[in-house]
């Protein structure tokens, strides 16, 4: 029936199989028949474990990772189990943490470094961008950077403009790094421990609003040797008119979209992005010449950001199958409001995706009229 | 003549090798008092450092309860502000004396006459070999440079004290712990004109060396960032449980930095063994260390961070290999960072984009070539144990010279690295779509050579 990857994901052999149009490798339909339901935080510290329990090499880093057992708790029990010497609770210095935790992948250690938000790692932004990002090449092979960075990224609920931004494009745009978004819990657990397992440092974006959320997941999930596969897209619903890309918790608003869509007539079909670097342009692409029509959703800045990426893949690659312009949802182009009222007209909501996907079918609701 | 701690006053030497100690214990902070300082800070009031202590204060419930600053606290109904500097500034270790003889010859723990040949034919090497090649730059045939001029014995010496299995962090101005440890000339050369040779693959400027081989972490041009990569690589060599430390290096300059801030703190909380070895060869570009700082030095800022740290003449080269043997020790056996601060001066330009004649005077840099010279110094310490003269004086730099041009003359015939090169490292993969982009530049510098250096070698890609 469905087939997921359950071997150990080294990344390699699938990126080097070169783009394949129509061929994705291991998109897999939600697993209706769930074993059991798994909230985000369970998968998180469940991959987190397994991981650090399967190597020991690996080690955790972070303000209030230890005896906090997390600032959200996604570490939890894990400083119990594994000890001081391998969940360090930092002194406040994003800078220092992050450039220790590098210095230590140089030397060959697995760190994981939390950041509380990546709004933090602003701080820290030198070494994972000139340090670790850049450092494979510039030694020329010599040193490598296992490593992750994750924390929450993106809006929360109410935490105001240095809180609540998203950093996927800024990420996505240099070489060097991985960069990835998971949306649910079988996301969660299959691109942490590919990225812990990955031998090229990576940036995982979590959303904070999702640790608590539950997904089913199956048996499959649960078993210490998932991973997912890097630079692979999921389509989570497929569909026939019109292509709705997005990432982390704005696949749950397009999912709802879809539904809303559905009964209007339009059959919308939703790419959960999962890695943002490398962009699964064999993914999108191939849906587009299916559907001939693309939204792109995110919740960050829009200038610069990751659905102008993905347009331009498009255009690059499949202009001519194109029927409409390419529709870009993104957050309004401010620092993020904090008024509960204005934070929400922010941020893309359902209906905006809606919108745009009518818009895009040349269906389009005049403003005034919205739904 | 420019005082070099321009703060006020001169910096005493001492011959004994006096380190401050910083907090003692792990986590708990075991002492009693302040009063541990070598040279204690001046007060408002001045009392007696034993007996000033309200004894009382001591055993009452509050107190012993009060651990934020980890045991206990002395009190006192004396309103005291520690002064910005302490009355005297922190003593600086050397050995040699201007003559190039012992100081106090009980207060050094010796060498070998093997290991002393070495450290000196290496600093005469690396003096031509910045000589030679930074006349190349002028010349035009590489495009940057950095001299390390002055600090011979800091590189050398330094590099003689440690092992092959300490990781070297450095900053850019450290090319001598490679050449001690084996980098030949033509290794340093083939990096500085990125030929194919070049063991980082062209892609760095020149003088960013890298060997995982001989344990030298690659040069990057970001400062003090290499500081907290030294922390964490001690901790991996902490976890391993291994017989060596990390040694990172960096200048005044580089004090400022907030990765040094952090990195010191952090080594101090992880127990890291790592020995952090300050340049203060007073210039950064064109900043005195005077605008760097108003503390004394670099050495002060150790035990504030509560790391052991210790003053040396960097111009001294046994004064150098002294200390760091002894701190290497210690940040071994005793899993405690160490902070060495190397009093020295940069004789050269900051780099080959800079000169230096513009911000300070010629008789300052002349005067420090002169006066305690460190090839000068040692050298005349190695003449009095009658293991050097005039003649092997000659040969060493006339070969040096030579092998050096050579090295130079060769590395610049010798092909540059393949176009391919360009593409790989990136990931430990490579991706799909710089597989892409490598076919399509083969192939465009294939078809329109016209458009391209004639140096660049391509592979043939057929045109699918």
């Amino acid at each position: 029936m469905f087939r997921i990857l359950t071997q150990r994901v080294l990344g390699q052999s699938l990126l080097q199989q070169g783009i394949r149009p129509g061929a994705v490798a291991s998109a897999s339909r939600c697993f209706a028949s769930a074993a059991k339901d798994l909230t985000v935080r369970e998968a998180l510290n469940s991959a987190l474990n397994e991981e650090m329990s399967a190597d020991p090499r690996v080690l955790l880093m972070g303000e209030e990772v230890g005896e906090y057992q997390g600032a959200y708790k996604i570490t939890k029990g894990l400083l119990d189990k594994y000890g001081p010497d391998r969940v360090l609770d930092t002194p406040i210095t994003e800078a220092g943490f992050t450039g220790i935790a590098v210095g230590a992948a140089y030397h060959g250690l697995r760190p994981v470094v939390e950041f509380m938000t990546f709004n933090f790692a602003m701080q820290a932004i030198d070494h994972i961008i000139n340090s670790a990002a850049k450092t494979y090449y510039m030694s020329a092979g010599q040193i490598s950077v296992p490593i992750v960075f994750r924390g929450p990224n993106g809006a929360a609920a109410g935490v105001g403009a240095q809180h609540s931004q998203c950093y996927a494009s800024w990420y996505a745009s240099c070489p060097g790094l991985k960069v990835l978004a998971p949306y649910s819990s079988e996301d969660a657990r299959g691109l942490l421990k590919a990225a812990i397992r990955d031998p090229d440092p990576v940036v995982f974006l979590e959303n904070e609003l999702l640790y608590g959320e539950a997904f089913p997941v199956s048996a499959e999930v649960l078993d210490s040797n998932f991973a997912l596969p890097i630079g692979k897209a999921k389509i989570e619903r497929e569909g026939k008119d019109v292509t709705i890309t997005a990432f982390s918790k704005m696949v749950g608003f397009a999912l709802k979209a879809a539904e809303i869509l559905d009964k209007e007539g339009i059959s919308a079909e939703v790419i959960n992005l999962r890695s943002i670097r490398p962009l699964d342009r064999a993914a999108i692409n191939a849906s587009v010449r299916k559907t001939n029509r693309l939204v792109t959703v995110e919740e960050g800045f829009p200038q610069h950001g990751v659905g102008a990426e993905i347009c331009t893949s498009v255009v690059e690659e499949s202009f001519g199958y194109l029927d409409a312009p390419v529709e870009r949802i993104a957050g309004a182009d401010v620092p993020m409001p904090y008024a509960a009222n204005l934070e929400r007209l922010a941020l893309p909501q359902v209906e905006d995706i809606v919108r745009a996907a009518k818009r895009a079918c040349y269906r389009s609701v005049p403003m005034a009229a919205a739904v | 003549m420019a005082s070099l701690l321009r703060n006020s006053g001169k910096i005493t030497t001492t011959a004994g090798l006096i380190a401050r100690p910083g907090f003692q214990g792990g986590r708990g902070f075991g002492l009693s008092s302040f009063s541990l300082f070598f040279s204690s800070p001046r007060r408002f009031q001045t009392t007696e450092s034993e007996s000033r202590v309200d004894s009382h204060c001591y055993d009452d419930e509050i107190s012993q309860k009060f651990s934020v600053l980890g045991g206990k606290v002395p009190y006192t109904s004396g309103m005291r502000f520690t002064s910005e500097l302490p009355e005297e500034k922190v003593p600086c270790y050397r050995v040699l004396d201007n003559n190039g003889q012992l100081i106090d010859s009980r207060n050094f723990a010796g060498i070998s006459k093997e290991i002393a040949m070495k450290m000196y034919t290496d600093m005469v090497k690396l003096n031509t070999m910045d000589t030679i090649f930074y006349e190349a730059q002028r010349q035009g045939r590489i495009s940057f440079y950095v001299t390390t001029t002055g600090e011979e014995a800091i590189n050398i010496a330094s590099a003689a004290a440690l092992k092959i299995d300490d990781f070297i962090v450095p900053q850019y101005r450290e090319p001598g712990i490679l050449l001690w440890r084996g980098f030949t000339p033509q290794d340093f050369a083939n990096q500085c004109f990125s030929n194919k040779f070049d063991d980082g693959k062209g892609r760095q400027m020149p003088v960013h060396y890298g060997s995982k081989k001989l344990n030298y972490f690659t040069v990057a041009s970001t400062i003090a960032s290499q500081l907290p990569h030294a922390v964490g690589a001690a901790y991996s060599l902490k976890m391993d449980g291994k017989d060596a430390c990390v040694v990172g290096y960096f200048g005044d300059g580089g004090s400022s930095e907030g990765d040094f801030h952090a990195a010191l703190n952090f080594a101090a909380v992880l127990e890291a063994p790592v020995i952090f070895l300050c340049r203060n060869n007073g210039w950064a570009i064109s900043t005195p260390a005077s605008d760097q700082f108003r503390s004394d030095g670099v050495v002060v800022k150790g035990q504030a961070y509560g790391v052991r740290s210790i003053r040396v003449d960097g111009n001294d080269a046994l004064a150098m290999y002294s200390a760091v043997r002894s701190a290497r020790e210690m940040a071994i056996t005793e899993q405690k960072p160490i902070l060495i601060e190397a009093v020295t001066y940069r004789v050269g330009h900051h780099t080959t984009s800079d000169d230096s004649t513009r911000y300070r005077p010629l008789e300052e840099i002349e005067w420090w070539q002169m006066a305690r010279n460190p090839l000068t110094l040692y050298r005349k310490w190695l003449e009095s144990n009658g293991w050097w003269n005039d003649e092997a004086e000659a040969e060493l730099r006339s070969n040096s010279r030579k092998e050096l041009l050579k090295a130079i003359q060769v590395a610049e015939k010798i092909e540059k690295p393949p176009v391919g090169d360009m593409f790989t490292d990136v990931y430990d993969a490579v991706p799909s779509n710089l597989f892409e982009q490598e076919k399509l530049l083969q192939q465009t510098v294939t078809r329109y050579p016209q458009d391209y250096p004639s140096d660049v070698p391509v592979r043939a890609v057929p045109s699918s």
